[in-house]
């Protein structure tokens, strides 16, 4: 394909190769505004929420590529977090069970702790 | 009974070169060019099904809906790019038919005729740049030596400083390169723009973004612009710059004067 002028052309590599987030910034954030027949106004709450959930959408697409360094990290993962309350949980189980059996010669002579 | 509606894409000056005939926009459709006056609208038919204001409302929200909507948009406006300075649209805009796209070119070609005119023969480049992480501090050899047991402590708090410190310095020097760099980009372009930063989240690219920017060029200075980014690149060790483009000119639709000024637009 010939171009207008003498462009460049060495940086895109057709759109498949542009970065998603270059071009969801330029076409929702930039480009100029018009109002429609159909009235969705991309500058108001929409925008924020489609934004919001483009973050947490693009970490299930990161997941299916792969990408899951976060698994094992309880901050932000429930099935790491659920894991290390599991682990937490024997362990505190065990340390309880120790205490309580310290505490049986104290119980058996009446002292009810405060 | 219509059952279609209108998608515009972009205005345009009008042009004689054709569009690409294998060229497809959102839903698959085809674009066509639809004349009022001196502007030519750019124009795809979409089911009324997806795009009335419930079903819109719904896709926007539908990641892969709107990405491939967003390509789409993306694809139609970057073929108008190779042979004419199109304005585009933001993504979804929605008219009944090709009435309702004309009256709104007449309503709104005082502000078209001035965006044309400030992209035309231009084009724009989008710049990044990003630093990779703060260098590691050296190894804390006190750490192991005598008296370290007592010390420890305070020797943790130590490094962590010296850490932070070196963060902090990786990051004073990212942000004096990236205002460097833009200045002089800036000085070699008819308009600039600074966006926020990108999410690394949603852009998936390693390092901290610290400059994320727009210029506005002339084509036939692209070429020297281009080179200029290139010489950049190895100028600074643990930054990167990356240069995308050539882009319609979405950065520069609306007048400078919203922005805070002497950073939004550069000099002539």
């Amino acid at each position: 394909m010939t171009t207008a002028g003498r462009l460049p052309d060495a940086y895109r590599g057709g759109d498949g190769g542009a970065n998603l987030a270059d071009i969801l910034e330029r076409v929702l954030d930039k480009g100029i505004v018009i109002a429609g027949d159909i009235r969705i106004n991309l500058l108001d709450i929409e925008l924020l929420t489609i934004k919001l959930r483009l973050v947490v959408a693009s970490v299930d697409k990161a997941k299916e590529m792969g990408i899951d360094w976060w698994e094992d990290d309880p901050a932000l993962s429930s099935g790491a977090r659920r894991k290390e309350l599991a682990r937490e949980n024997a362990e505190l189980r065990e340390r309880i069970q120790a205490l309580e059996e310290t505490q049986e010669p104290l119980k058996e002579s009446g002292g009810a702790p405060s | 009974m219509s059952t279609e509606l209108r998608y515009v894409y972009a205005v345009c000056r009008p042009f004689d070169a054709p569009l690409q005939a294998e060229l497809v926009g959102v839903e698959g459709r085809p674009p066509r060019l639809l004349r009022h006056e001196d502007l030519t609208a750019v124009v795809g038919a979409v089911p009324e099904a997806d795009f009335a204001e419930g079903p819109l409302r719904a896709h926007l929200e539908d990641l892969d809906w709107l990405t491939a909507t967003a390509r789409a948009h993306e694809r139609v406006v970057a073929a108008l790019t190779t042979v004419t300075s199109p304005l585009p649209l933001r993504l979804a805009t929605v008219f009944r038919d090709d009435s309702g796209v004309r009256s709104m070119m007449q309503e709104e070609q005082g502000r078209f005729r001035w965006a044309l005119g400030r992209l035309a023969g231009r084009v724009e480049w989008g710049v990044k740049v990003y630093a990779d992480g703060a260098p590691e501090p050296r190894p804390e050899t006190r750490l192991s030596g005598p008296g370290a047991g007592t010390g420890s402590g305070r020797a943790y708090l130590q490094s962590r400083r010296a850490r932070r410190d070196a963060q902090d310095g990786a990051r004073q020097r990212a942000e004096a390169f990236a205002e460097r760099l833009h200045g002089d980009l800036a000085r070699h372009a008819a308009a600039a723009r600074v966006h926020p930063p990108q999410n690394p989240a949603l852009s998936r690219v390693p390092g901290v973004n610290i400059l994320n920017s727009a210029y506005l060029v002339d084509r036939s200075a692209s070429e020297d612009f281009v080179e200029r980014v290139d010489r950049t690149k190895d100028e600074e060790p643990g930054m990167r710059v990356e240069l995308t483009g050539p882009w319609a000119g979405y950065s520069f639709t609306m007048p400078s004067d919203e922005g805070p000024a002497g950073q939004e637009e550069a000099g002539r």
